[in-house]
């Protein structure tokens, strides 16, 4: 504890004085970043886009996986299911009922999913998810194949990129506040139990497959909302699109390098990845999932608590003493 | 005044299999309020499967276990720690990414008592200062001594308020000074009328804390009766030692 005060488990009534000021920061950023399509229209908005996209995803990626330590690579099922409920609706409905169908119909297959897999162990689960994502894409190529005869659906409204950046923003904000309020609920305590252990957890009366099923619900509810609001900007809408099992691979790689452990660590990787893959993209499209792959091995190998916990170490020790610790756990790992 | 026409954990006749092998055979026993009862017995001799079924690990093949009347067998390990069972682990098992004070806290908020905010931190200092651990709340666990985690890991079991407290093997792995301060402890629980069911090796442990002890052997109840008797009983020593020494 910093402040002197006794310690004290996360989560009573009143703010403290630190988590007023985190929240005072969360607001500036949000406000600071909400100006971004007055500045400017091109370049800056669009990787901005891109960042607060990816941000909304992995954060929301990290609220079920970083507790409790289940690897899901199902995050294109979600996105996927959200986007095709827009453009399945998009000529019957208003855009906004079709946001919320889509949450509804993310939360309702996160509820199938989770209570058919959660109880299976980690391992499983991993790629239980990758398969998920994947029979669902050959479902909707089928439906498609059955009920028309275009491959994809258009998807034409007259949202303009900075509306699409503000509702993107305004879910980056609602997931943050929601994974601030688990973060302190008896649900955060519950889950930071089960993901050190298990056990322990069952025997302190912890109800864990219902903790993790509601977990992995909100999660995937706001990778479904992620889905609707991308709809409208993608404009053509296809089963290999949606449903890209490379998105789900790019939001665990960007969560697990910025640090799944803080509610603001997801942000801090997926800032640098954002920026490494428009280089990446610009001048080696053909390599891209080559530098995928590898820029996976490196987090892992050499940053597995992420940036964020790069840091906490850091201002934890002194300078010296975190080169020297980092030396030899590097030095430990080649033993 | 305690109703004592009502057991406070009465176990009835229950076996468990694991396949053909049978690893606790018809047992049946009871355990008052504010008794401290010893179950010992060599080694697989089917103690901590009955400690498993009491706290809902293993589901009885039959019979029933009944905390207070209420039938627990088999209703998982969860519900029985919400209905007032605690238990600690033959291996300590500490909650590493977690301070030591919210280790104690965990063991409060989801089980028999559900305390939450200021009232469980005030709580789980508490048993901090009981157990002997004032000043530990913020550090981490991993810093810890082995008897300072078997501290913090009966805080936690406390935590609960529970009416039936599982002892198994708390004191195994301490060394003498270790023991001296582990026994004061649990006589400590005693004292305030706990009702605490032990599985122990430390046999001078079984002598000082429990007033009475049942021994199995080979997953059945062979003796029961005050330590005193039953560490004397013919069939107890043999099935500790062997015909030879009886």
């Amino acid at each position: 504890m910093t402040d002197g005060t006794a310690p004290a488990v996360r989560g009573s009534i009143t703010l403290s004085a630190r988590e007023k000021r985190n929240l005072a920061i969360a607001a500036l950023v949000l406000v600071a970043t909400s100006i971004v399509p007055l500045v400017s229209s091109g370049y800056l908005l669009s990787i901005t886009t891109s960042i607060v996209f990816y941000t909304a995803l992995a954060t929301s990626w990290m609220l079920f996986s970083g507790p409790t330590n289940y690897i899901s690579l199902a995050t294109a099922a979600f996105f996927g299911i959200g986007m095709y409920v827009v453009a399945w609706g998009i000529e019957l409905m208003p855009y906004p009922v079709l946001i919320v169908l889509a949450a509804l119909a993310g939360a309702a297959l996160a509820v199938v999913v989770g209570l058919a897999t959660l109880r299976i162990s980690g391992v499983y689960f991993v790629i239980f998810s990758l398969g998920l994502a994947e029979l669902v894409r050959q479902i909707m190529t089928w439906l498609q194949h059955v009920l028309g005869t275009l491959s994809g659906l258009y998807v034409l409204t007259d949202r303009t990129d900075e509306m699409y950046f503000w509702q993107l923003l305004a879910l980056t904000g609602l997931i943050f506040l929601v994974g601030w309020w688990i973060g302190r609920s008896r649900l955060g305590f519950a889950l930071r139990i089960i993901g050190n252990d298990e056990v322990v957890a069952v025997h302190s009366g912890i109800n864990t497959a219902r903790a993790k099923v509601v977990l992995f619900v909100i999660s995937s509810t706001f990778a479904a909302i992620t889905g609707a609001l991308a709809a409208p900007r993608w404009s053509y809408v296809e089963p290999t699109v949606a449903f890209s099992p490379f998105l789900s691979f790019q939001v665990v790689i960007m969560a697990l390098l910025g640090g799944v452990h803080r509610l603001w660590g997801p942000l801090l990787g997926v800032i640098p990845f954002t920026l490494l893959w428009e280089l990446i993209s610009a001048k080696f499209p053909a390599q891209t999932t080559l530098l995928l792959g590898a820029s996976f091995l490196l987090i892992v190998y050499f940053i597995p608590h992420g940036v964020a916990g790069l840091i906490e170490d850091t201002l934890r020790q002194s300078p010296i003493a975190s080169i020297r610790s980092a030396l030899a756990r590097w030095k430990s790992r080649n033993a | 005044m305690p109703d004592t026409s009502v057991p406070a954990l009465a176990v009835g006749n229950v076996t468990k299999r694991f396949g053909g092998l049978v690893a606790v055979a018809n047992m049946s026993f009871a355990l008052t309020e504010n008794e401290v009862l010893g179950l010992i017995g060599p080694n697989g001799s089917g103690k901590t499967t009955m400690m498993n079924l009491i706290s809902g690990v293993l589901r009885p093949t039959s019979g029933q276990i009944r905390l207070y009347g209420d039938d627990i067998a088999g209703v998982g390990a969860s519900r029985i720690a919400t209905k007032g069972i605690a238990r600690t682990f033959q291996l300590v098992r500490m909650l590493p990414s977690l301070t030591v004070l919210e280790n104690v806290a965990a063991g409060g908020v989801f089980g028999h008592a559900r305390r939450w905010g200021k009232e469980l931190d005030e709580y789980a200092h508490g048993l901090l200062r009981r157990v002997g651990l004032p000043n530990a709340g913020s550090i981490a666990v991993s810093a810890l001594t082995y008897i300072d985690q078997k501290r913090v890991e009966l805080a936690r079991a406390l935590a609960s308020d529970p009416k039936v407290l599982l002892l198994d093997e708390w004191l195994a792995g301490l060394n003498p000074t270790e023991l001296k301060t582990g026994i004061a402890l649990i006589e400590q629980l005693r004292a305030e009328g706990r009702t605490i069911i032990i599985v122990e090796h430390v046999m001078h442990a079984i002598r000082s804390l429990c007033d009475r002890c049942i021994v199995m052997n080979s997953g059945a109840k062979i003796a029961e009766g005050t330590p005193r008797q039953v560490l004397a009983d013919g069939e107890v020593i043999r099935a500790y030692l062997g015909d030879a020494d009886a």
